[in-house]
């Protein structure tokens, strides 16, 4: 497996004071523009009532209290259909679509990556082009072809197609080409595993980077997605989409606003915090040849 | 016939078979392959490669979903381009929206990184976390709202107001002239995303000696440095980074609505995402809609050929 070098120290040559000096100083005020919504946003949401109508209006918090989560959690008892299902929405769209993804892709990119056979090239040529358009694309004509496929406003509608990403199978792909080495697979087929063994019980473990990373930008998807133009039954919705109409509520529910983005942004955050180095790890192998 | 039998005596190559035979027997050979590969490529198929098809096919009739569609040729384009004064301000905007989120990202997230590869390792993993949060926590760009709210107690006009710069409370998320620098800047500050861990980790596994054998060839600063070793030596990652942050630059039409509305005032903001989700998620007329899918999609990818042909000049 190709091991990522981690730098000790990069003040080898050619480096001028001057410089260090401007690259600190542009981090900063970059850093600084990059983090501050986000501490104002965490800010916000442990406000108490007076110190959201304060004026001017400050920065920091300065009598920290839950009240806000509480009104929260308050807004989410009056809702017509009971919060926990659209939690629930979210947790089992966000979990099947992810382990559907990380299978399929990978079964696929283990095809293409090491196996030979006719029309591969073209299979994943068709998937690198259609990294270049935005999926606003095809929403709208999916609609139809869901509509044919029976599957408007059910969970399906979001779980099948997030199942078949070529983000996915362009990661897996392009780490498998080069961390897996073909000789491996070679000497296992000898000894006469099967294919499907080969993928799984030697392939798939030394490609554990690139599939947490396809579990972390999966689900990050998932987690976050809003309103579906495929769903309109309310018991179909997904969370993001529930607080959404709860920020909607007006400047007086900004407080509990906050609280819930500051729920909703812990968990990619925490799981991107944990998967970190190994994410970086599959980035590197994601160069395109031009 | 002498061919034949000879070749009952010989393994059987491959000049022995046309050329559609031998793949056959390939094909054949490799069941497995195409068993793997099988259910993403049907789930793919479907869901992104057909909607292009029928997009195109759709674009070319008056197809609403509920009617038989009746066959018009190019109607819907001359319509959207000659009668659709709406799809002309979105075309405007989605240009303008793009060509300056799609480079300015690309842009911020190479040299972020860039500077931020010059830090020691731990704090190089904590200024990675600061900068790519925003395009990962959900809806997190809402707090822009509170931020440019248009009475005393938005942040930015109350603090504007105490320190005596203004006197009455600016709308910013209503006034049109405000409307799309203000949107772009929150565009920009959730776009370093895929493209920009992409480049984290291309800096990072730039191969080391490369560096000690320009020094000596007279390399004399890290600008050379970036330019002709770092720079070329990472062009794959470039590139990749370059059709995701061109890719998602026309994918920001969420941002817009939840920060200004739908529709925005006077259209100032309307993109074609936003057309299209009105004629197509809101009015049903999948024809019309599919006309500027189809436009949306011409434009995607163009700008991906362009942006990648500017990339091969890289370090040359």
């Amino acid at each position: 497996m190709a091991k990522l070098r981690i730098r000790k120290s990069n003040h080898a040559m050619n480096r001028s004071l001057g410089g260090d000096i401007g690259i600190n100083a542009v981090l900063l005020v970059m850093g600084a523009f990059m983090f501050l919504p986000m501490l104002y946003t965490v800010m916000q949401a442990f406000k108490p009532l007076d110190e959201l109508w304060h004026y001017p209006p400050r920065f920091f918090v300065q009598n920290p209290t839950l009240n806000n989560f509480k009104v929260l959690l308050n807004l989410m008892s009056t809702s017509w259909v009971p919060f926990s299902r659209y939690i629930f929405n979210t947790a089992f769209v966000s979990i099947l679509g992810t382990v559907g993804n990380v299978f399929l892709s990978s079964m696929a990119a283990y095809s293409i990556s090491k196996m030979k056979f006719p029309g591969k090239k073209a299979l994943f040529q068709v998937v690198v082009y259609s990294l270049m358009f935005h999926t606003t694309v095809t929403s709208i004509t999916n609609f139809w072809t869901m509509s044919k496929l029976q599957l408007v406003d059910t969970y399906w509608a979001r779980i099948i197609p997030a199942c078949a990403t070529s983000m996915g199978l362009y990661l897996m792909k392009q780490f498998m080409d080069t961390s897996v080495p073909t000789t491996v697979l070679e000497s296992a087929r000898l000894d006469g595993a099967s294919e499907i063994r080969v993928f799984w019980q030697i392939a798939m473990p030394m490609v554990k980077p690139a599939w947490l990373t396809l579990i972390v930008f999966c689900f990050k998807d998932l987690w976050n997605a809003g309103s579906s133009i495929y769903i309109y039954s309310e018991q179909f919705k997904s969370f993001n989409y529930a607080i959404g109409q709860i920020i909607t509520g007006g400047v007086s529910r900004q407080g509990a606003g906050a609280a819930s983005t500051v729920i909703m942004m812990m968990v990619p955050i925490l799981v991107f915090v944990i998967t970190q180095s190994n994410i970086i790890e599959t980035m590197s192998t994601s160069g395109m040849k031009d | 016939m002498s061919q034949k039998t000879e070749t009952v005596n010989r393994p059987v190559s491959r000049k022995d078979m046309t050329k559609w035979q031998w793949t056959w027997k390939e094909m054949k050979n490799n069941k497995t392959g195409y068993f793997l590969l099988a259910p993403f490529y049907i789930i793919f198929f479907t869901f992104t490669v057909l909607p292009v098809i029928l997009s195109v096919f759709f674009s070319l009739t008056d197809f609403n979903m509920l009617e038989t569609p009746n066959f018009l040729w190019f109607d819907n384009y001359i319509r959207l381009f000659l009668d659709d004064d709406i799809f002309m301000l979105a075309i405007k905007n989605t240009l303008v929206f793009a060509s300056i989120t799609g480079p300015g990202s690309y842009l911020l997230s190479l040299i972020m990184a860039w500077f931020i590869n010059e830090l020691p390792p731990k704090i190089r993993a904590i200024m990675t976390l600061i900068f790519y949060a925003p395009s990962i926590s959900g809806n997190v760009y809402m707090v822009w709202t509170y931020i440019f709210s248009a009475d005393s107690h938005g942040f930015l006009n109350g603090t504007l107001m105490d320190l005596g710069v203004i006197s009455t409370p600016i709308a910013f998320l209503k006034d049109t002239s405000y409307i799309m620098p203000i949107v772009i800047i929150v565009a920009l500050w959730t776009s370093l995303g895929t493209s920009f861990l992409t480049f984290i980790a291309g800096f990072q596994v730039v191969d080391r000696s490369l560096y000690e054998a320009a020094a000596v060839d007279g390399v004399k600063n890290r600008w050379q440095e970036l330019w002709y070793i770092t720079l070329p030596y990472m062009r794959p990652q470039m590139m990749f980074g370059a059709v995701m942050a061109i890719t998602s630059s026309f994918g920001f039409g969420g941002i817009i609505t939840a920060l200004v509305g739908y529709p925005s005032p006077d259209y100032c903001a309307h993109t074609i995402m936003h057309h299209l989700d009105d004629y197509g998620g809101s009015r049903f007329e999948m024809g019309y809609a599919s006309a500027i899918a189809v436009v949306l999609f011409f434009m995607m990818i163009g700008s991906n050929m362009l942006i990648r042909k500017l990339l091969g000049k890289v370090g040359k």
